[in-house]
């Protein structure tokens, strides 16, 4: 018994070692959606673009897209938004923006000097369909498939490391 | 052509550093002189190649080889010559090589100053180090050379992180890495004690210049980081309690107790067993910080998605390390016994107080920086740990140990009187009480955490000079002489000890009456804080060798007398995308004032900016504290007994000699 003590500290060290193990395998910023695998919550939103002019959930169905929540006030978004300008170009997938919590005259200035690779952009200034998203920080990005069910999202800015192992090995699993 | 000899060098190193783990070990375990002999010039010869390994890597940076792919990704032609050395260590690649190179450095100097060490007990302790080496060649051979190719070779490169293009980054590194990687000698010393099975004061006294060596180091390291970190990232604050920083601060905290207990072993004999303990804990912490850091489990998404295999390789590499050595110390630690007795009040038991706290500290730490990654791998809701857990198990765990810190050094050893202590240290306590309550109030604000933090700061420096006060009075002939026919160890622990006053006081003082103000200012408006006001005169740009700049100019009066300008700076380094800020401070011993630039706001032609003012009174002791600290390390360094250690000092002292040296 006397001498299982002198066994402690090797004891804890292997405990240890199985979790820094197990975080290897483990990607520190991923929080687990409870929406993955859900249909995405339902919205109808006008554009940024045009007060006018709105757009549904329902509207993208039967077709593979991208969410990509933003906004003007966002300092990571303006580093995202270079490889999504780029990334659109490629037309792999079209991807919608969700304007967060914005002002339409901000949101419209910011497209005008960065681009704009949306084929649309929501605009939700009271940040209601963020919430029904679970977004709590911006810039988010769900991929959406062809029934309208969320099967990945990405938390912070998209990298081009990011698209090319994750987003689009996705995008065409899911077209296929 | 350079880079393949970098190459080749490492592989000669790996063969060398076989040889030397190997050969002189089992030499030591037959009594093979000739085998053990093998020790000191494979030690150095692996010193040799390492250095004309890095030597390789430095000539490929200063030419702009760019075919070489850690050069083309840490320098660029434009980048200065100062940096271009630095990035030696700006990724993970030239990190690791420093690492090795360091390790090397210790080696060759314990081949150097270790003639007076039993010939089976050098061949053990470099055989050790030699086996890390060859852990360390391995990785970097295998997973992360700096040598690597990159053809076609580019035009240019693709520079050095612009925040990395500080002078911090020329010394910060360096300094860290003597400290952390200076815990391998006494690791070492304690594996070859328990192979040889002879853990006693001897082997503490000769582990113990080693050790303070290496912390002075880890000190100074860890101090030039948060000087840096205070000017460059621009929010004023000197310690954040990041998964980086704490990789550092976890084998400080376990050093430090080390060097305490090493005390006890070679005064007293007693401790052996936890000596051996903290020895492995200060080691084996210095290797999960780098693994932490460089395997990327808590900081980066990306760190593994190129290459898994460094993190299982440094993984593995630790568990060997540390699992073999905590398994040795499970075999052979029951064997050595407990040492000499003593009573519960007494400096033993004073110091063993001190030695649970810091290493409950480390522990405390270890579980906060890694509690994102137990919460992962178990499946819990995440949680984030942050500088508020930190400082709630902090205060509790050091103010306990910092009261202790003042009586330790006056107690006598085996057996001491509480009214002794109790008398000799009356004026100390009574005096920094009373200056305690009434200081809050001369600055202003009374505060219970002030005056705490205070009285804590002020116990120490009091309790400390009372300390030295009782051994001067004992002695005869001019101040002068007085303090010079004392011991340098004595002197040394006493003047780090009032390098922690000093750094608790800063620390106290900056905490409790620090203001900041984040404002949105344009051209001639003012901003005010206590009696400094600040004027914004504008922004002007320009541009310097690799970057352009906006350089902000404000002028600074005290009660409306002028009181300097101060010249804060956004830089935009060429090829990146994120500007970097450079601070402004006016630094002060009793404040600093700092200012530093936001963002411009408004559109072109506006002269509107955000800007952060800061006020930090006495912010500078926190580092100038940190500095005695390493300064009382490198004096007890200087010790005679270190120079005569030849001389046949009985092993224990008798318990008389209460205030012998510590």
């Amino acid at each position: 018994m006397r001498y299982l003590r002198y066994l402690i500290p090797l004891a804890a060290f292997l405990v240890l070692t199985g979790f820094l193990f197990k975080g290897l395998w483990i990607d520190p910023h991923t929080v687990p959606s409870p929406l993955i695998d859900k249909p995405a919550p339902a919205f109808r939103l006008t554009q940024v673009a045009d007060a006018g002019k709105t757009l549904s959930r329902d509207e993208l169905l039967g077709k593979v897209w991208l969410l990509n929540v933003w906004a003007s006030w966002c300092v990571s978004c303006r580093e995202e938004h270079a490889v999504l300008v780029d990334f659109a170009r490629t037309g792999v997938v079209p991807i919608y923006g969700l304007d967060y919590e914005d002002t339409r005259d901000a949101a419209m200035k910011w497209l005008g000097t960065l681009g704009n690779p949306y084929q649309a952009s929501l605009f939700d200034p009271d940040g209601r369909v963020g919430i029904d998203y679970g977004v709590y920080g911006v810039p988010e990005t769900y991929v959406i498939d062809k029934t309208g069910t969320i099967r990945y999202k990405q938390i912070g800015p998209i990298t081009p490391e990011v698209l090319h192992d994750k987003i689009v090995p996705l995008v065409r699993k899911l077209n296929a | 052509m350079i880079a393949e000899l970098g190459s080749f060098s490492l592989m000669v190193a790996l063969a060398v550093a076989l040889v030397l783990g190997i050969v002189p070990i089992v030499g030591a375990a037959r009594g093979n002189t000739t085998w053990m002999e093998l020790a000191r010039p494979s030690a150095r010869a692996l010193f040799v190649l390492v250095v004309a390994a890095a030597a390789c890597l430095v000539a490929s940076f200063v030419r702009d080889d760019f075919s070489v792919l850690y050069v083309a990704t840490n320098s660029t032609r434009a980048l200065p010559l100062r940096y271009k050395l630095a990035a030696f260590w700006g990724g993970h690649e030239g990190s690791m090589l420093l690492w090795l190179l360091i390790l090397s450095f210790w080696m060759f100097a314990v081949s150097l100053f270790s003639r007076h060490l039993p010939l089976a007990m050098v061949a053990r302790i470099l055989g050790v180090m030699g086996l890390i080496g060859v852990g360390f060649l391995l990785f970097i051979l295998l997973t992360s050379s700096p040598f690597e190719r990159l053809l076609p070779a580019p035009e240019d490169g693709r520079d050095l992180n612009p925040l990395l293009q500080d002078p911090g980054m020329v010394a910060h590194p360096p300094m860290l890495y003597m400290g952390y990687v200076g815990f391998s000698v006494a690791f070492a010393f304690a594996i070859a004690a328990l192979l040889g099975g002879n853990l006693d004061a001897t082997w503490a006294r000769w582990s113990r210049p080693w050790t303070t060596v290496a912390w002075s180091f880890l000190t100074l390291g860890i101090c030039l980081g948060s000087a840096w970190a205070y000017y460059t990232l621009g929010w004023g604050g000197w310690w954040f309690w990041d998964p980086v920083e704490n990789a550092s601060f976890m084998p400080w905290l376990a050093g430090t107790a080390l060097m305490h207990s090493l005390a006890v072993t070679e005064k007293r004999g007693a401790f052996k067993v936890w000596t051996v303990l903290l020895a492995i804990f200060a080691f084996s912490l210095s290797l999960l910080g780098t693994f932490l850091v460089r395997s990327g489990v808590l900081t980066s998404v990306h760190a593994f998605a190129n290459d898994p295999r460094r993190g299982v390789f440094i993984l593995l590499f630790l568990a060997v390390v540390i699992g073999g050595s905590l398994a040795l110390y499970a075999w052979r630690a029951p064997k050595v016994g407990l040492g000499e007795r003593f009573e519960l009040i007494s400096r033993e038991t004073l110091l063993l107080t001190n030695n649970v706290l810091f290493l409950v500290a480390a522990g405390a730490v270890l579980l906060g920086t890694l509690w994102p990654l137990f919460v992962d791998a178990l499946g819990l809701e995440k949680q984030s740990v942050g500088p508020p857990y930190f400082n709630l198990v902090f205060v509790p765990l050091m103010a306990p140990a910092l009261f202790l810190m003042g009586i330790g050094p006056l107690a006598r050893w085996k057996k001491a009187s509480l009214p002794e202590i109790g008398i000799r240290l009356k004026w100390a306590f009574g005096v920094s009480i009373v200056s305690a309550l009434l200081l809050p109030l001369a600055l202003g604000k009374w505060s219970a955490l002030a005056a705490f933090g205070l009285w804590m700061a002020l116990w120490v420096f009091a309790a400390t000079v009372a300390n030295l006060w009782s051994r001067l009075r004992s002695l005869s002939g001019g101040l002068a002489s007085r303090l010079r026919s004392l011991p340098r160890g004595y002197l040394g622990m006493l003047t780090a000890h009032v390098g922690v006053a000093v750094f608790i006081g800063g620390v106290t003082l900056v905490k409790s009456y620090e203001s900041e103000k984040d404002v949105q200012i344009d051209v001639g408006d003012t901003v005010a804080m206590g009696p400094y006001t600040f004027q914004f005169k504008g922004v002007e740009d320009g541009a310097r060798e690799n970057y352009i700049y906006g350089r902000g100019t404000f002028e600074v009066t005290r009660n409306g007398r002028p009181a300097g300008t101060m010249h804060p700076e956004k830089r935009q380094f060429v090829g990146q995308s994120e500007p970097s800020t450079v601070a402004a401070i006016d630094r002060g011993l009793t404040r600093d004032l700092y200012v530093s630039l936001g963002e411009a706001v408004g559109g072109t032609g506006s002269t509107a900016w955000i800007v952060r003012v800061y006020y930090k009174p006495f912010v500078d002791w926190v580092w100038g504290g940190c500095l005695v600290m390493a300064l009382g390390g490198t004096l007890a360094l200087s010790d005679r007994r270190y120079r005569l250690a030849r001389s046949g000092r009985p092993a224990i002292e008798p318990a008389l000699s209460a205030t012998a040296p510590a």
